[in-house]
């Protein structure tokens, strides 16, 4: 059994708010084509396995895993989709490689959000159906409520959540794959329009289109290939109860449970110490507050003060969302957790030329499959 | 190959029935508790979670994997979804095997649902969203009618008549009168099956496996675990799975080549060089009567065009050679999409341990295959099982 696993192929697309003139197999296409060449590898013989993340509603096909094998060259080979979240295909292909049966896995998710002209009808639909869809509320109302009960029960403001949306959309100035980079100061989140309330249409991530593939290998084979390998130290993920009169609201229970998961396998006890930067969900901003202290690198109610006294900027204390986070480089719905993975990895190759960390070996990615889910998984990945 | 290995200690299913009354979540957990309480295993020992289950427009419930996940014990949990359409029930099992025998996991539950009749008027409609939206969907190809493509295809190739492939349902459907979950149990001649409705020639009413709603279950466990927890696990001794391209009308549709690539795969995971001699009792999928011939020439378990003749033999028969279906397949137990392959599993679970009653096949099996299908006639899953 191969005791790690590492990182050894990045790939993406340009993120954009719109793409009108490609489909999402052309998007997977160029990805995969990119991570393929970055860890120079030959799908078609070297790749052992492959996985998919989707969601039938959200690509309008039903069994969408029918339509992703061919442009990623992976046709008539062992392929299977993860109705989840990227990091948890990720965690798939850590568990495949782990077993000692393959020796490449490639894992795969996109967005084409623009594709769907209402997408808060299709979200709607992921509501229990007889107890809260009868509502006819738009979805957002759950992380309205959410941030109602987390500025409640964390002391948190208003102003540090907008101080998060400026950050990230700031970060995204210097990333220039990112969708949604802006210079604003927190005021300008606080006077926006007013959406799902205490949410102004500014706290919430606009969606992006694109695509990620990362290619994971064994640790034999990562160190025979001419790449920095970049190994997963440990993997988490969780689900709370999917009813929301069951679930903790004020904090994030499945982003804590995963991170102990991740925690334990890496052997960390100090994230605060021990991890130099994060990416973390901020689907609304709140989300990157609540995550923190979910992940325990802050303590409960400290991750907005820490954003208010700058911790979290790129030459803080404890860099967060150096991408420019789903704020600022747009809401890639399943993709979410793979764009951010692929942040990390930049990072510690050193390659994330203008928002480059400096001396950073060890970062940690997290993802959130957004509401009305309590879902959401946990990587740590290093250089060492 | 030094895996880690992984047993199935207990499973457990519901009633597969046209229209349940419980809701998804329910039945799920039916099946869960059941193959819980038969290891005396509980939630507090489940480790993690893999829920199977297909489309979501059965349902009408986008994240079907959340909406299920309370109910099928994954509360506070790592849970996934694993999905292969109809392949996913047979894929379950393998993703709560790797999940194991990464080792990272010692107790995994699998669970697999399907309600397919809160699809209005008839989820057949559902599938008429499956299709490349571009080329196919406006042509508003279903599902009987690509499948019917298929049979034909099959049938040409070797000259296989309709007679042939009617003694599959005869078979299964007779051998799901001891299965106490049947939907479709039910004692019948060929003649019945080909004057049966036509639904797309070559097609009858009585070749199609029904509407269903169930579930079923299986708990997963490391070798530690397993020998305690009982005297008789089954181990997953090999694992396959490979998808075709989406083009399948560039295929040709006379041989499942992903079936017995992914067989291939699960084979040489088990040591397995002569299938034929080496397996004594096989579940494939059987969603349409020609499925199961078409499925027992991809698993290599006869030579191609052969299994018309095996079937007609009485080979496959319950105390033949080769029992194929013993349950009573898709064909009579019913095809709750992803619960049907796992039903699938369960069954050579229970044949394995003698514990399958009125099914049980004789000689004592040591070795069992199950195998799924689906995706646009374009995914093989399959499980060897050992005791």
């Amino acid at each position: 059994m191969p005791d790690r696993v590492a990182i050894v192929g990045v790939g993406h697309t340009q993120f954009r708010a719109t793409s009108p003139g490609v489909s999402y197999k052309e998007l997977m296409f160029e990805a995969a084509t990119r991570a393929y060449a970055d860890a120079d590898l030959d799908p078609r013989r070297d790749i052992d396995s492959f996985v998919c993340c989707s969601e039938d509603f959200s690509e309008g096909t039903s069994i969408f895993d029918e339509y992703v094998p061919d442009q990623i060259g992976a046709a008539l080979r062992p392929v299977h989709t993860i109705s989840g979240d990227g990091l948890q295909g990720l965690a798939a292909a850590h568990m495949q490689i782990l077993t000692g049966a393959f020796d490449v896995v490639a894992v795969e998710a996109h967005s084409k959000t623009s594709n769907i002209l209402t997408p808060h009808h299709v979200l709607a639909l992921a509501l229990d159906p007889v107890f809260v869809r009868s509502l006819g509320a738009h979805p957002h109302f759950v992380a309205g409520l959410e941030m109602s009960r987390y500025l409640a029960e964390s002391g948190t403001s208003r102003e540090q959540c907008g101080q998060v949306v400026a950050k990230n959309r700031g970060n995204a100035l210097f990333n220039d794959a990112a969708a949604y980079a802006a210079d604003l100061e927190a005021e300008d989140v606080l006077q926006g329009e007013p959406a799902f309330w205490p949410l102004s249409r500014l706290d919430i991530s606009a969606p992006a289109d694109g695509a990620v593939v990362v290619v994971l290998a064994s640790e034999a084979r990562a160190r025979a290939l001419d790449v920095e390998p970049i190994w997963i130290s440990g993997v988490g993920w969780c689900s709370d109860s999917f009813a929301l009169d069951s679930r903790e609201w004020g904090t994030a229970a499945y982003a804590r449970l995963a991170a102990e998961q991740a925690y334990r396998q890496a052997g960390i006890s100090n994230p605060r110490r021990e991890i130099g930067f994060a990416e973390v969900d901020d689907t609304f901003s709140y989300k990157e507050l609540q995550h923190l202290e979910a992940l325990g690198v802050f303590r409960p109610g400290h991750a907005g003060l820490a954003t208010e006294e700058g911790a979290t900027q790129l030459d803080g204390e404890f860099p967060v969302n150096p991408s420019g986070g789903s704020l600022g480089v747009g809401h890639l719905g399943e993709a979410n957790g793979l764009q951010k993975v692929v942040e990390v990895v930049r990072q510690l190759r050193e390659e994330a030329g203008p928002r480059q960390i400096p001396d950073v070996e060890m970062g940690l990615a997290q993802s959130w499959r957004g509401v009305p889910t309590a879902t959401g998984a946990v990587v740590i990945l290093s250089r060492e | 190959m030094g895996l880690r290995r992984v047993a199935i200690v207990g499973a457990g299913m519901t009633k597969f029935m046209r229209r349940a009354l419980e809701t998804g979540r329910e039945l799920s957990w039916q099946a869960a508790s059941m193959a819980l309480e038969s290891c005396e295993l509980t939630l507090d020992d489940v480790d993690g979670v893999v829920i199977g289950t297909g489309p979501d427009c059965f349902d009408g419930v986008h994240m079907k994997g959340e909406y299920l996940s309370d109910g099928c014990g994954a509360w506070q949990k790592p849970v996934m979804r694993g999905y292969v359409g109809g392949g996913t029930g047979v894929f379950s099992p393998i993703q709560g095997w790797y999940h194991v025998a990464s080792g990272l996991f010692d107790v995994v539950l699998v669970v697999a649902e399907e309600k397919m009749s809160s699809c209005h008027p008839h989820p057949q409609g559902a599938f008429l969203t499956i299709f490349d939206n571009m080329l196919e969907r406006p042509l508003e190809p279903n599902l009987i009618w690509i499948f019917a493509l298929e049979m034909q295809r099959y049938m040409a190739a070797y000259g296989v008549s309709k007679r042939d492939i009617a003694l599959v349902s005869v078979k299964n459907k007779r051998n799901a009168l001891d299965h106490p979950c049947a939907q479709v149990a039910e004692d019948i001649t060929v003649d019945d099956v080909l004057n049966s409705e036509v639904m797309v020639w070559p097609v009858n009413r009585l070749d199609v496996s029904p509407v269903s709603d169930g579930a079923a279950a299986v708990v997963l466990a490391a070798e530690h675990v397993a020998k305690r927890v009982t005297d008789k696990p089954v181990w997953i001794d090999g694992v396959g799975w490979h998808l075709d391209t989406a083009y399948w009308t560039n295929r040709d549709l006379y041989y499942p080549k992903y079936v017995e690539y992914a067989a291939r795969m699960a084979y040489r995971m088990a040591g397995i060089t002569e299938p034929r001699k080496q397996i004594n009792v096989v579940e494939p999928y059987d969603p349409f009567s020609y499925k199961e011939l078409h499925h027992l020439e991809g698993l290599l378990l006869c030579d191609k065009g052969e299994a018309p003749q095996l079937t007609a033999d009485g080979v496959t028969q319950r105390n033949g050679d080769l029992p194929v279906c013993p349950s009573g397949g898709l064909m009579g137990v019913g095809n709750p999409i992803a619960a049907s392959g796992l039903m699938k599993v369960s069954e050579i679970f229970w044949q394995l341990r003698g514990e399958a009653g009125k099914r049980q096949v004789p000689g004592k099996p040591t070795t069992g295959l199950a195998q799924a299908w689906g995706d646009l006639m374009q995914v093989g899953t399959v499980v060897v099982l050992r005791i």
